[in-house]
């Protein structure tokens, strides 16, 4: 029967071609399509990015260690926190969690051999290089200073020409996601294995297409937003220049229509790897699958419709600001469902304590605390206090460090075994864990009360009284550094030296774990044939073996 | 014997998570102090919502660390765990029951809104800049005189943005934001560093910005507006205890944004309208209509 459903396709095989068996470590800097080289580029990518921002942030707690600006000039704290922001999301969690997880997984886990248009592939993971370099070299202009936000008259007078490398980065990194989107769309829906109907697809992948549908919804309008940014300051017109009739609050409109659902397509991902990774190290089928599915749509729906929450104190009329609260609040409901889906998955278990799971189980409750005071804020009469002060700056590191971060943490040691074929160590990932989660709270949870007291956030100087928790948020961000090193070495050791990995060393049931750890080039001699659920932990006649599963 | 444990645990659990949600509720922990009409309304509602929160925040994270012990991996137990796949009711509970609070918590956030004057923005609260201080007859207007001629006029001031009033305030000053500090003009043709009010007066403070986006903050007021280059926005808010609070500037501005601080001193009537007169002597010794500054807008 098994043979029946496989398609022609399948037949083909990988080594047969005119490919090589497998890629040697110079194909990782080439124009290539395989769907694991280019995740992998993605990954190590923006992994680097994600070094380069934090160094970044390492030298602004330096800064903010004394309330005077004495370290560095304002401006360059300026520059810092803006390419800090920018390089974080769009240099690190983005292509992290939907370039580097997403197209490694996406046709491993529902069986296909590649992405739907692997060249596009390629091109939408190339367009990021001189994207990155954009910023980089920006700095030697001065670095755009006007927040990641870049809000519009301050960016149009300050530092025109980081700024306008500032818009060109954007834009390609913009138009490297609108890509990949369209490719994972296609791939999921064209290219499941054929015994893959929608309620056994992993949830990763559900992740995805509620995160594609989001970034091909609302990217266009932030690149819209910034041409019309560049071209204020380079080609004379006066859309946001407000002496020229231009309007302020339209960039701010166009700007937030994307960069709050973007604050989904770097968390929706991470929900998906979230989905994966506790079934599998608490030995249990996920809670509500469809729940979980139902919630990620519902999520990326809603997520359109609450941008301005982000606008209360500025140009929001009354009725807006009431509309936008109470969607706002609307969009913790779907969230919940998911805290409380994976929470109710640890009910009963068999835990396995690897790091991995660390990184899930303190991303569930890092997330919990960024969720509660999310709702806080999204309250008109609590923002209008609020807003733009530390306690927002606490709110979203919360969400987006101790969600996106420890997320990816937990996916890189879950999924590094299939990527390299190796096993991190465990020890070196536990001590890693500990020193990120007490560095994580350590910086991020006295900013709320520094918020609350009245320190506005992008400030290189501040107002005395704040010294004290100021140092600690500073002490924190220091161990936070640090935590970094143990993480390091254990991959470079490991990627090179580390045990050998089986083709399924956690036993688990998606079909990425069906081939060899790394899996071969087009990814299966023959495609496999899906005979149970993803997640059908302790259900009779599933029990899955350490080794690689012959083709049924 | 059996279940009543469990149930004096669940009831024990119950409690204490209640106590300290309402413990940590009431203590007003991270504000600074209260000082206009709005902070009190800001702070009951927070605080409401953070008790909620530290509730949530024991049960869900209380939950799933106990989860995490009870349910690890026992030595040699290489098996997998319940296949449990989900539970309708449970789940219907927790989509609903957080629904609810949340639309609770929205609906009571426009009521909070409305207290705040919120919903007043721009109903003709901003135009009051002309005949704002009929509370102290023996002042010149040299303002109004000027706009009422029609020789030089000022564009009215119409506020499209911000937390308003349908009454007329008992001040308003015109704030200007610009970088790196905040002008404040009077009426009364007085111009000023900082802002003076009186005690338990409305307020109504007309917002602009010169160059770029600034925001209007007072943290003991709880009150925050944008001053926006090219829309005029308005704050109106009474204060309520005499003494001086910061103003900072809570939306970057350039290089110098974090020093952009300045305050906001408030005084008792007498000492306002000794304060006001003052300034206009030492500002304007002729109380010549020709220096309004009202005319150089």
């Amino acid at each position: 029967m098994a043979q029946a459903q496989l398609p022609v396709s399948g037949e083909f095989s990988a080594a047969g071609g005119h490919h090589p068996t497998a890629w040697k470590w110079y194909d990782y800097f080439t124009f290539n399509v395989d769907h694991k080289l280019i995740g992998i580029q993605y990954l190590v990518f923006s992994f680097v990015f994600y070094l380069v921002g934090g160094l970044m942030a390492v030298v602004m707690r330096t800064e903010l260690y004394t309330p005077d600006a004495d370290v560095i000039d304002p401006n360059l704290y300026n520059a810092l926190l803006t390419n800090h922001g920018t390089i974080m999301i769009f240099g690190w969690v983005v292509p992290a969690a939907i370039g580097g997880f997403g197209n490694f997984l996406v046709p491993l886990m529902i069986g296909a051999r590649d992405m739907a248009f692997p060249r596009l592939n390629a091109l939408a993971f190339w367009l990021l290089p001189p994207a990155g370099l954009l910023l980089v070299g920006s700095f030697f202009f001065g670095g755009a200073q006007a927040g990641w936000t870049s809000y519009p008259p301050l960016s149009l007078i300050t530092a025109n020409t980081a700024q306008s490398m500032w818009c060109l980065s954007i834009i390609l990194a913009g138009t490297s996601s609108i890509l990949g989107s369209v490719n994972f769309i296609v791939t999921m829906v064209k290219m499941r294995v054929p015994s893959m109907p929608w309620d056994k697809m992993p949830l990763f992948c559900w992740a995805m297409m509620a995160t594609s549908i989001l970034a091909l919804l609302s990217t266009p309008v932030l690149a819209i937003g910034l041409i019309l940014l560049l071209f204020d300051i380079n080609f004379g017109t006066s859309f946001f220049k407000p002496d020229a009739g231009g309007n302020v609050i339209i960039y701010q409109h166009l700007f937030w229509f994307y960069s709050h659902p973007a604050v989904y397509l770097m968390i929706l991902p991470i929900f998906g790897i979230m989905s994966e990774v506790i079934p599998v190290h608490a030995r249990k089928p996920i809670f509500g699958y469809k729940a979980i599915v139902g919630s990620s749509m519902v999520i990326c729906f809603i997520g359109l419709f609450v941008w301005v929450h982000h606008m209360f104190t500025s140009g929001t009329p009354p009725w807006m600001r009431m509309f936008f609260t109470i969607s706002t609040l609307i969009v913790a409901v779907p969230t919940g469902v998911k805290i409380f889906s994976w929470t109710a998955t640890l009910w009963g278990g068999k835990i396995r304590y690897t790091s991995a799971m660390l990184f899930a189980i303190g991303l569930l409750i890092m997330f919990v605390v960024g969720g509660l005071s999310g709702v806080t804020l999204g309250t008109a009469p609590v923002d209008i206090h609020m807003h733009d002060t530390y306690y927002v700056v606490a709110h979203f590191h919360y969400v987006l460090f101790g969600g996106s971060v420890f997320g990816l943490y937990a996916g890189i040691y879950h999924w590094f075994p299939k990527m390299t074929g190796r096993m991190l160590n465990e020890p070196l990932g536990k001590v890693h864990f500990i020193l990120t989660l007490i560095g994580a709270n350590l910086t991020f949870l006295p900013m709320h009360v520094l918020g609350t007291q009245g320190m506005p956030r992008r400030v290189a100087m501040y107002d005395p009284q704040f010294t004290q928790i100021n140092q600690i948020c500073t002490i924190g961000a220091f161990i936070l550094a640090f935590s970094v090193i143990p993480f390091l070495v254990n991959v470079i050791w490991s990627w090179g030296w580390g045990e050998k990995a089986s083709g399924n060393p956690w036993r688990a049931l998606t079909l990425e774990w069906t081939t060899d750890s790394p899996p071969m080039i087009e990814n299966w001699h023959r495609l496999p044939v899906l005979t149970h659920g993803p997640y059908d932990y302790g259900l009779a006649g599933h029990a899955p073996s350490e080794t690689t599963p012959s083709h049924v | 014997m059996k279940q009543l444990p469990a149930s004096i645990w669940t009831l024990t659990v119950g409690i204490l998570v209640t106590l300290i949600a309402l413990w940590a509720g009431n203590q007003n922990l991270f504000f600074p102090e209260q000082a206009s009409v709005q902070a009190p309304l800001v702070d009951h509602f927070f605080n409401l919502m953070f008790m909620i929160a530290v509730a949530l925040f024991l049960l869900v994270a209380g939950t799933i660390i106990f989860f995490a012990v009870q349910y690890r991996q026992r030595p040699g137990d290489e098996g997998d765990g319940v296949p449990l796949e989900g539970d309708f009711s449970l789940e219907a509970y927790w989509t609903l029951i957080p629904a609810v609070i949340v639309i609770v918590l929205g609906v009571y956030s426009v009521q909070v809104f409305t207290e705040m004057g919120g919903f007043a923005a721009g109903g003709g609260g901003g135009n009051h800049l002309l005949m704002s201080h009929g509370h102290q007859p023996h002042q010149p207007m040299p303002a109004q005189l000027v706009s009422d001629d029609g020789a030089e006029p000022a564009p009215a001031f119409k506020a499209e943005y911000g937390l308003g009033g349908s009454e007329r305030p008992d001040v308003t000053v015109t704030v200007t934001g610009m970088q790196y500090a905040w002008i404040f003009n009077y009426p009364e043709g007085i111009t000023a560093g900082e802002l003076h009010i009186p005690v338990n007066k409305s307020v109504q403070l007309n917002i602009k910005a010169t160059d770029v986006i600034h925001s209007f903050w007072v943290p003991q007021f709880r009150l925050k507006q944008d001053a926006i280059p090219g829309h005029d926005t308005e704050l109106r808010f009474t204060a309520t205890k005499v003494g001086d609070y910061p103003v900072v500037c809570a939306e970057l501005c350039g290089g110098y944004h974090g020093a952009m601080r300045t305050r906001v001193y408030v005084h008792t009537q007498e000492e306002y309208d000794r304060w006001l007169a003052e300034n206009q002597f030492a500002q304007h010794p002729d109380l010549s209509k020709a220096v309004a500054v009202h005319a150089t807008e």
